[in-house]
């Protein structure tokens, strides 16, 4: 996974609430058995037309944000299916942020799965970034967002914070304590019959 | 200290607790399907790691397989290779497998209970965001990502953010339980509740309209917990769990001893306080239809298609979202629901598929012929359910009707199968989400019960199913 540290860039604003990740990424998509390449179905359904052609009042096929690696989103993102799918997409896309003011349980996990990190915000900060169109910049480490109109700090569990900055491997980390888990394994009463 | 059930199945399977309400938990069972396993095998592949406990971890195939007759080969070639990936994981790996041609195939959430894998007090995790179904059996039971996915087959943990506890309470008794169902009342509470309502926490749904459900009806309401934005979403075990697992395939040798621990432990304390708490009544519910884009998009089917202001209540952003639904699913406000013409029904999914489901939706359908403009099908949740049915004659019933009786799997419900709406077409449907597209590109779902989907094949429109008489 690549380490985050700073990002700089523009946001593209998508200015609707509950979005699920079933428009994130479409279920005709996921039938793909790896994790690339996902980035050009990311929002297909809102993105194109039915003839394939890109519709023009959609955000991301907007030019003022090419290159973006923000996404800024409304209330409750990510909910719906716990397809990670939808964190491969985006980020195959090119975000590594996304800023809202609350997202969905399984999606914000998926997220730092993926070296994106999902930033909450209130409502108040998060309207101001929907109404300014300056360069924001994330400092990670920091834990800072700030541009022109805002300057505030986020708030991450220490344990992702480490996991994005050094770019780790979870799994590896989890087998550090695998002594822990052999014992609880001891102890189990309810293993399932033997076929 | 008084702790709720949620803390306690949580407390019993902390491995290491970091202090910071961040755990390193103990999955019990952790089942696998095939759309979501195939990277977390190539990652274990690519880091030469195995699978830690494959006597905990079941897998079969639900999402993308056909519903049409199993002995031809699967057309789509993508879905075809998927399935057969799965196939190939499992056999490397050690995996058991409940293959296309299993008399225990189904929906991971249907088949889970019906072997006993689900057990009372466990923690169970699946790629797939219905896994809060088997909270039905007091288990701690939450969907996961795919990196997930492959943390738990190798370490046969996950860590997780203690979920903050909400109790759902749900008191009264219902009018008419055959035509006010279990999904009824789950909608009832999404609507009041939002789809955000449980971000963060778990729900243990409580009070005596929850004891009075049949455990297929329990299923039916911790499955749409996701749908109210919680994780997990679970009801204390009773003798009504007890019986339904006992006997079943995969139940452990000391079931009987379990049990009795179970019953002395596996309750919220007297006095326990959880951090948050909602109260719904049933008394006074009827059946619901939903209208929107959302499953908090829903009325009563005496109701008719609210304004987007009178939905949002002030919200703003809620009120545009609103007005997009009414758009996308091409409906007026001020229709009475029951003059909404519809083109198709789907009777199946995680939510109501089981033999409950389809013997109630059976009562409404005998004798009778679907409307002509409908088309209508019924996708058993699992083989055994489908045999079950057949063994009672169901099949009999809704094929003379006009249905399409099918194989198990998840089919029309997200369509990842050839099952799909086409665009423009409007569908009652058991399923649990109502997302633009869900169903096909373009197509508008309804989400009712069995009872209510039943009904309106027959009249081709919504109609308040306590008008029929069902016993």
């Amino acid at each position: 996974m690549e380490p985050f540290r700073r990002i700089y860039s523009i946001a593209t604003p998508l200015d609707k609430v509950n979005v699920d990740t079933d428009q994130i990424i479409p279920k005709q998509f996921l039938k793909l058995i790896q994790k690339t390449g996902f980035g050009q179905y990311l929002f297909y359904d809102w993105r194109y037309e039915k003839d394939g052609t890109p519709r023009k009042d959609f955000v991301l096929n907007d030019s003022r944000y090419k290159g973006s690696v923000i996404l800024l989103a409304r209330n409750n993102f990510g909910c719906g299916s716990s397809r990670e799918h939808a964190a491969w997409a985006l980020l195959d896309f090119g975000f590594r942020a996304i800023i809202s003011t609350s997202f969905a349980d399984i999606f914000y996990n998926n997220c730092f799965k993926n070296g994106i990190l999902p930033i909450t915000v209130d409502e108040q900060a998060l309207q101001k970034l929907f109404e300014s169109k300056s360069e924001i910049e994330i400092d990670l480490e920091k834990q800072t967002v700030k541009n022109d109109n805002v300057s505030l700090q986020f708030h991450i569990e220490p344990y992702w914070k480490k996991i994005l900055l050094e770019g780790l491997d979870d799994i590896a980390v989890t087998l550090k304590h695998n002594d822990a888990i052999s014992k609880y394994e001891e102890k189990q009463v309810s293993n399932p019959r033997s076929s | 200290m008084t702790k709720t059930l949620i803390e306690k199945i949580w407390d019993a399977h902390t491995v290491v607790d970091e202090g910071n309400g961040r755990s390193l938990l103990y999955v019990d069972r952790h089942m696998v399907h095939e759309v979501t396993s195939p990277q977390a095998f190539d990652g274990l592949r690519a880091n030469k790691r195995k699978v830690r406990r494959t006597d905990l971890t079941f897998a079969t195939m639900d999402h993308n397989v056909p519903t049409s007759n199993r002995s031809l080969p699967i057309v789509d070639q993508t879905s075809a290779m998927q399935v057969k990936a799965l196939e190939r994981n499992c056999k490397e790996f050690g995996i058991e497998l409940f293959d296309i041609n299993s008399p225990n195939q189904g929906i991971v959430h249907v088949i889970g209970p019906e072997l006993g894998i689900t057990l009372p007090g466990s923690t169970i995790v699946c790629g797939d965001s219905h896994t809060s179904t088997h909270g039905a059996f007091g288990a701690l039971a939450f969907g996961i990502g795919t990196s997930d996915v492959e943390h738990v087959l190798a370490t046969q943990c996950i860590w997780m953010e203690k979920p903050k506890t909400f109790e759902i309470r749900v008191e009264g008794k219902r009018r008419n339980s055959h035509a006010i169902t279990a999904k009824d009342i789950i909608l009832s509470i999404i609507k009041r509740i939002g789809t955000a309502g449980g971000t963060g926490t778990a729900f243990e749904y409580r009070g005596e309209a929850v004891s009075e459900l049949s455990m297929e009806q329990r299923m039916t309401i911790c499955n749409m917990s996701i749908e109210g934005g919680a994780r997990a979403g679970l009801v204390a075990p009773d003798e009504k769990t007890f019986d339904y697992l006992r006997g079943r395939r995969y139940i452990p040798e000391n079931y009987d001893s379990l049990v009795e621990d179970w019953k002395e432990n596996l309750k919220t304390d007297g006095n326990a306080r959880f951090d948050k708490s909602f109260t719904l009544h049933v008394d006074d519910i009827v059946p619901q239809v939903s209208w929107g884009t959302n499953p908090a998009m829903t009325i009563d089917v005496t109701g008719r298609i609210p304004f987007p202001d009178e939905y949002a209540k002030g919200n703003v952003e809620e009120e545009k979202a609103a007005a997009k639904a009414l758009q996308y699913m091409d409906l007026k406000p001020g229709t009475l629901v029951t003059e909404i013409e519809l083109n198709r029904v789907f009777i199946g999914s995680c939510t109501n598929s089981r033999l409950e489901d389809l013997t109630e939706a059976a009562k409404v359908v005998k004798g009778k012929k679907i409307s002509q403009k409908i088309r209508a099908m019924v996708v058993p949740g699992s083989q055994r359910v489908k045999k079950q049915a057949e063994d009672l004659g169901l099949d009999k019933i809704f094929k003379d009707a006009g249905f399409e009786w099918r194989e198990s799997g998840c089919s029309m419900c997200l369509g990842m199968n050839p099952d799909i709406l086409s665009a423009g077409e409007r569908c009652a449907s058991t399923s649990n989400r109502n997302f633009e597209g869900r169903q096909g590109a373009g197509g508008r779902t309804h989400l009712v019960s069995p009872v209510m989907a039943a009904a309106a094949a027959i009249k081709g429109h919504f109609v308040d199913v306590r008008e029929l008489d069902l016993n």
